[in-house]
């Protein structure tokens, strides 16, 4: 067993000496990704990024003259002093002010977090959707196969910007506002993870039934069967875990096409709405202060920018790192 | 091949229903499009009531939608609610034509469409030559000089240009190049709409105001299109053929341009077919941005007044052009590869 496993990873064995046990899967794709100069890159950005959002708010902080009183965290990124509305970057705003006077570091701090978790759950309504949606057509086939499978080739053809559009108008407003963390979050948060989530699927739906496919026809699935494993059982125990390496690569990446999407919805004024900062929602409107107020819309904008492309690095490597026919980057 | 592409068309237009059936559902849940007329909703809920009949929209939605489909001139319909139908319907159905009239301007759908249409398309088909002729130039060159400085450089750039929000490069765009050289006393390009208005409709104007749009969306799609060239030619350069070429004395250019260009450019046909029906929906953001008076700005200021037979005009002409697209790509690539024979 160990030959066949090291004749497939020749320049494995080179470095190894040829005693030592056969790596893992698991164990050779975390050495590959770390060889994956660019994925590293990626992580390094993205583990600054967390610490930026996580931590950044303990050293925003400030005196609020509306409310007369010092204030930090949320309230800092939510007070507005109106007589200080759109002033460039100096030392006490040090990105600036937006155009009711709000701090737009402390804003960049606050609404990263809401733009991560919004990416972050809708990558994941997206997986369980595309997971679910892909191995029933898969698993079942015939008539399933059929109307699962024309309903999902019927919504790739629909540009899914225009259903996140059609979307976010008429789910928005009308929500309650809820509890999360201790932070009060509009309905609209949720309502934004499900649209990006509901026009996401598609592809993961296509790539998971082709791998379901090719899986259950093999012999440990017959066993299973055989052993009196029920469906449910069958598809979520030894189905999709064997499904794995797509699924991680296109929830990293589904992440940060969730963000953009955010981004552009928002944009479009459409995202979400109320005191609740997102990425998305401090560049609503800011293209009015293009040359007046350039502040307003570079530093969210370049959050974006350094989130999706930190992820996009990362989703790359783990694609090169999990796929056991990849010989790049080794 | 006939036989092929009406195969192909058998298989499209089932899908097409499927599509206007999900969007028609959409558009349901959209709300009550009275409402949202604006100023010119009617205050007496006996004029709403009205209303509502004239346009249709008391009827369950499956009536609706076969109105939409196939139109309701044979069905007499109660205008006046006073529960005996006595007028002919006016409608003659998507199928018949008739894309239906906006609830907001009455005016025909298609014809609304068919105003903004040649915008969308000039700004379009522009990025797409752009885009085409750019990545085809960046990938080969970044194939023939792999892992060098130019093909390092441009892999790390094409992972910037692919990451970036489409909003935030239009900015960029425009504060540099409009802002800062006006401030600079250089010559500056004008960022809204298509035409000066005191220069008047000049293609030298039309130039002018299209130049940023297009580096625009040209910047977003080269990022993975040139990547993705890059990466054919250097699988077909590693070809036995490509060797035998080489090796019985064909000049280097011969052999990348007769030799390792057409196999590469296979996928690249694909890719673009299947693109291009999405540009034309694709533009919505950057459409915004420059004020650009196409079918992008058509659909966002049509969703807010929930004025559905535009939209759904909208987003079925572009359902349309993907399975058309669809089809042309299979067919060019069976005459561009001659393995293959569609039968």
């Amino acid at each position: 067993m160990a030959d066949t496993v090291s004749t497939t990873l020749s320049k494995e064995t080179i470095i190894k000496p040829p005693s030592s046990a056969p790596l893992s899967p698991l164990r050779l794709g975390v050495r590959r990704f770390r060889r994956h100069r660019m994925a590293m890159i990626g992580l390094g950005l993205l583990l600054l990024l967390i610490l930026y959002i996580s931590f950044g708010g303990f050293v925003s902080r400030g005196y609020c003259s509306p409310i007369k009183q010092n204030v930090s965290g949320e309230a800092w990124a939510n007070c507005n002093d109106t007589s200080l509305k759109l002033n460039p970057p100096s030392a006490s705003h040090i990105f600036g002010t937006d155009v009711i006077g709000r701090d737009i570091f402390a804003r960049t701090i606050y609404g990263g977090q809401i733009s991560v978790l919004i990416g972050i759950s809708a990558a994941v309504v997206e997986v369980i959707l595309g997971a679910v949606i892909g191995s029933l057509a898969a698993y079942y086939g015939g008539w399933v196969d059929s109307v699962l499978m024309r309903f999902t080739e019927a919504m790739l053809n629909i540009p899914s910007l225009f259903l996140l559009i059609i979307g976010a108008h008429f789910f928005s407003g009308g929500l309650p506002t809820f509890n999360f963390f201790g932070r009060e979050l509009t309905g609209s948060v949720i309502v934004i993870i499900l649209i990006i989530g509901v026009t996401s699927w598609m592809y993961l739906a296509r790539i998971v039934r082709a791998n379901v496919l090719s899986l259950r026809e093999r012999d440990y699935i017959s066993a299973a069967r055989a052993l009196g494993a029920s469906d449910g059982r069958i598809i979520f125990l030894h189905l999709l875990p064997n499904t794995i390496a797509p699924l991680i690569v296109s929830a990293t990446l589904g992440v940060a096409n969730a963000i953009l999407a955010e981004a552009y919805v928002s944009f479009l004024g459409l995202g979400v709405q109320g005191a609740t900062a997102t990425w998305g929602n401090m560049l609503d409107g800011a293209y009015q202060y293009l040359d007046t107020a350039p502040w307003l819309w570079f530093f969210p904008g370049t959050m974006i920018l350094l989130t999706v492309l930190g992820i996009n690095f990362v989703g790359d490597g783990l694609r090169d790192a999990l796929d056991p026919y990849s010989t790049r980057h080794l | 091949m006939s036989t092929y592409i009406l195969r192909r068309l058998g298989q499209g237009i089932p899908q097409l229903f499927i599509i206007s059936i999900i969007l028609f559902m959409l558009m349901q849940a959209f709300g009550d499009p009275v409402a949202t007329l604006g100023a010119r909703t009617p205050t007496k809920q006996a004029d709403k009531e009205r209303l509502r009949r004239m346009l249709g929209l008391d009827q369950p939605a499956y009536v609706q939608y076969l109105t939409w489909l196939v139109g309701n001139d044979w069905r007499k319909m109660d205008l006046d609610g006073d529960g005996t139908p006595e007028t002919y319907g006016q409608r003659r159905g998507i199928l018949r034509g008739d894309w239906g009239n906006s609830l907001v301007t009455r005016r025909p759908v298609l014809e609304m469409i068919g105003d903004r249409l040649p915008n969308t398309l000039i700004l379009m088909i522009t990025a797409e030559v752009v885009i085409i002729t750019s990545s085809l130039a960046i990938g080969l060159y970044s194939a023939l000089r792999p892992y060098s400085l130019f093909d390092n450089l441009i892999t790390g750039l094409s992972f910037v240009g692919y990451s970036m929000p489409v909003f935030w490069l239009a900015l960029m765009l425009m504060y540099i190049f409009a802002v800062n050289f006006r401030r600079w006393g250089l010559p500056y390009l004008p960022t809204v709409g298509m035409f000066d208005p005191e220069v008047g409709k000049t293609p030298a104007e039309l130039i002018k105001h299209m130049i940023l749009p297009v580096t625009t969306l040209a910047i977003i799609s080269i990022a993975g299109y040139s990547r993705f060239v890059r990466s054919s030619v250097l699988e077909v350069l590693s070809q036995d053929y490509i060797r035998t070429a080489r090796a019985k004395g064909v000049r280097s250019f011969q052999v990348v341009l007769r030799h390792a260009l057409p196999n590469a450019a296979l996928p690249f046909i694909t890719l673009i077919g299947l693109d291009i029906p999405f540009l034309l929906a694709g533009a919505v953001v950057t459409e915004r941005i420059f004020a650009w008076p196409g079918m992008g700005r058509l659909f966002i200021d049509h969703t807010a007044r929930a004025d559905f037979p535009v939209l759904m005009g909208i987003l079925i002409l572009i359902s349309i052009a993907v399975v058309i697209f669809q089809i042309i790509t299979d067919v060019i690539y069976s005459f561009v590869d001659p393995r293959i024979r569609l039968g």
